[in-house]
């Protein structure tokens, strides 16, 4: 089945490396109910932190949180550390986005809880490891049945838990 | 959140992010503040008023109405636009509808459940009842060989009578049930299978709209009708479960007697007493948490409509076959 936007989304790009069911399912709008406290806890975390530097972009698929023009940095909001690699991906990914565009800048994941920042900048193989991603996502997606279940740990904090495992 | 059911009467209104019910008891007029947020759905069971800028309120927050007639009679349900929507999946949803083989396949498991159902409630009153248990049993067998709509009904038609017969039986009140009938029911047994189904009916339209399944479109019921069919057939798997056990406990504890109905109209309602008592029942009910073996993790009983709307979304995008829900407990 194609798929109407031609544009991959920062939380397809997010859900590839944490699950590529959820990437399937999500990309064919089989999308959950947004009951979850996680979700909640999430959405306030966004409105509250950073208010004052507080500088939305959107365009195409992509939503960057923040960007401070002055130091060409984006910035990324994150509740926890725990998926890091994810979230990693998803700054390299707008940085190569942005690049695309003719636009150098660098990236920093903010965990506001921790308190704890994170530099991201992205090199001639992350593009490479880019398009990478970006080619078997799309291969994901034509396939006609959804990817089979990690049954993983992090599974159970999944919104999409119950849908999978009933 | 949660359901709130409105007997009074009154009047309800928009206020800045809430709603308000405004009501005049003994002279002096109330106002109950209710936030949006801890709203689920909302039961009309008393001469309410409403205007539109309430109804664009709820709806905006997702929020459905269900509206009952004065002798408590299920009319109608204001359903919201939806919100979950997926073209992928209706394409298929209209599919398994289209294909004869496909559609009996579906039929076949909602007929299933209802039968599973209706077991289980009837071992519990083992003792009491005759051979329904085994005759129920053989209609499952026969199941398998049905080819059409029709037939399938048919069985269910059957599974029903010999089910219902086992009523008197299981009842400790003497109670006059020979036939279901509806529109309107008959005496008291009756009216309250109309009334359980309608929460049940209700209740399941409002997981279905949770979902990115489209409620027009059934399998065992025909989509042409008036109703939301797709939540007439599952609630068939929930009427035994949900609804008959409720009533035999009801009944057979003699919370609900027959001062509970209107005499006038020949037991065939429920007076508003009675009403709250059945409505508080079955919130109580659905509210009930246990452990489900296969998630490991405890979920409501309400929580089974929705595990059983994911199967059957997982069975239309041809992941894995429905198989409608057998109790284990």
């Amino acid at each position: 089945m194609e798929r109407k936007s031609i544009f991959i989304t920062a939380t397809q790009i997010n859900y590839f490396f944490v699950c590529k069911r959820k990437l399937w399912l999500f990309s064919h709008n089989i999308t959950m109910e947004h009951n979850s406290e996680l979700v909640e806890l999430g959405s306030l975390l966004h409105k509250d932190s950073y208010k004052k530097r507080r500088k939305e972009i959107e365009f195409d698929g992509i939503k960057i949180d923040f960007f401070e023009k002055n130091k060409a940095l984006i910035h990324e909001v994150k509740k926890s550390t725990a998926i890091e690699k994810s979230h990693i991906w998803q700054i390299k990914y707008y940085l190569y986005r942005l690049k695309e565009l003719g636009i150098n800048v660098e990236g920093k994941i903010d965990y506001p809880l921790q308190k704890k920042t994170e530099s991201i900048s992205l090199s001639d193989t992350d593009e490479m490891v880019i398009s990478n991603i970006i080619s078997k996502l799309k291969q994901i997606l034509k396939e006609p049945l959804p990817p089979q279940k990690i049954a993983q740990k992090i599974c159970k904090k999944c919104s999409y838990y119950e849908f999978c495992y009933a | 959140m949660r359901n709130y059911y409105i007997f009074k009467s009154g009047r309800i209104k928009k206020q800045d992010n809430s709603i308000i019910f405004e009501y005049t008891e003994d002279g002096v007029e109330k106002k109950i503040p209710i936030p949006i947020v801890d709203i689920d759905s909302i039961y009309l069971f008393g001469e309410i008023d409403i205007n539109n800028k309430l109804i664009n309120f709820l709806s905006q927050n997702n929020i459905m109405i269900h509206f009952f007639n004065y002798y408590g009679f299920y009319t109608g349900t204001f359903y919201p636009k939806e919100f979950l929507l997926s073209g992928d999946l209706l394409v298929k949803q209209v599919l398994h509808y289209y294909s004869n083989k496909k559609r009996i396949e579906l039929a076949k498991e909602f007929v299933l459940g209802a039968i599973y159902g209706a077991i289980l409630n009837l071992k519990r009153y083992k003792e009491k009842i005759d051979n329904e248990i085994d005759e129920l049993q053989n209609l499952i067998k026969s199941i398998e060989e049905q080819h059409s709509i029709s037939m399938i009904m048919g069985v269910e038609g059957n599974a029903k009578e010999i089910y219902y017969n086992a009523f008197p039986k299981i009842i400790n009140q003497k109670i006059e049930f020979k036939k279901r009938v509806k529109n309107p029911p008959d005496n008291m047994m009756n009216a309250l299978i109309s009334f359980t189904n309608s929460l049940i009916y209700s209740s399941v339209l409002k997981e279905i709209y949770k979902t990115q399944l489209n409620p027009t479109i059934a399998y065992l019921h025909e989509p042409s009708t008036r109703r939301f069919s797709l939540s007439l057939d599952i609630s068939e798997i929930f009427k035994p479960i949900f609804g008959d056990r409720l009533i035999f406990t009801l009944l057979n504890d003699g919370v609900l007697k027959q001062s509970h109905f209107d005499k006038d109209l020949n037991f065939a309602y429920l007076k508003e007493e009675g009403r709250k008592i059945a409505v508080k029942a079955f919130e109580d009910k659905l509210n009930t948490t246990f452990h489900h073996k296969g998630l490991g993790r405890v979920v409501s009983y309400r929580k089974l409509i929705r595990l059983e709307l994911y199967k059957l979304i997982k069975h239309l995008m041809n992941e894995e076959k429905y198989r409608s829900l057998n109790f284990w407990w």
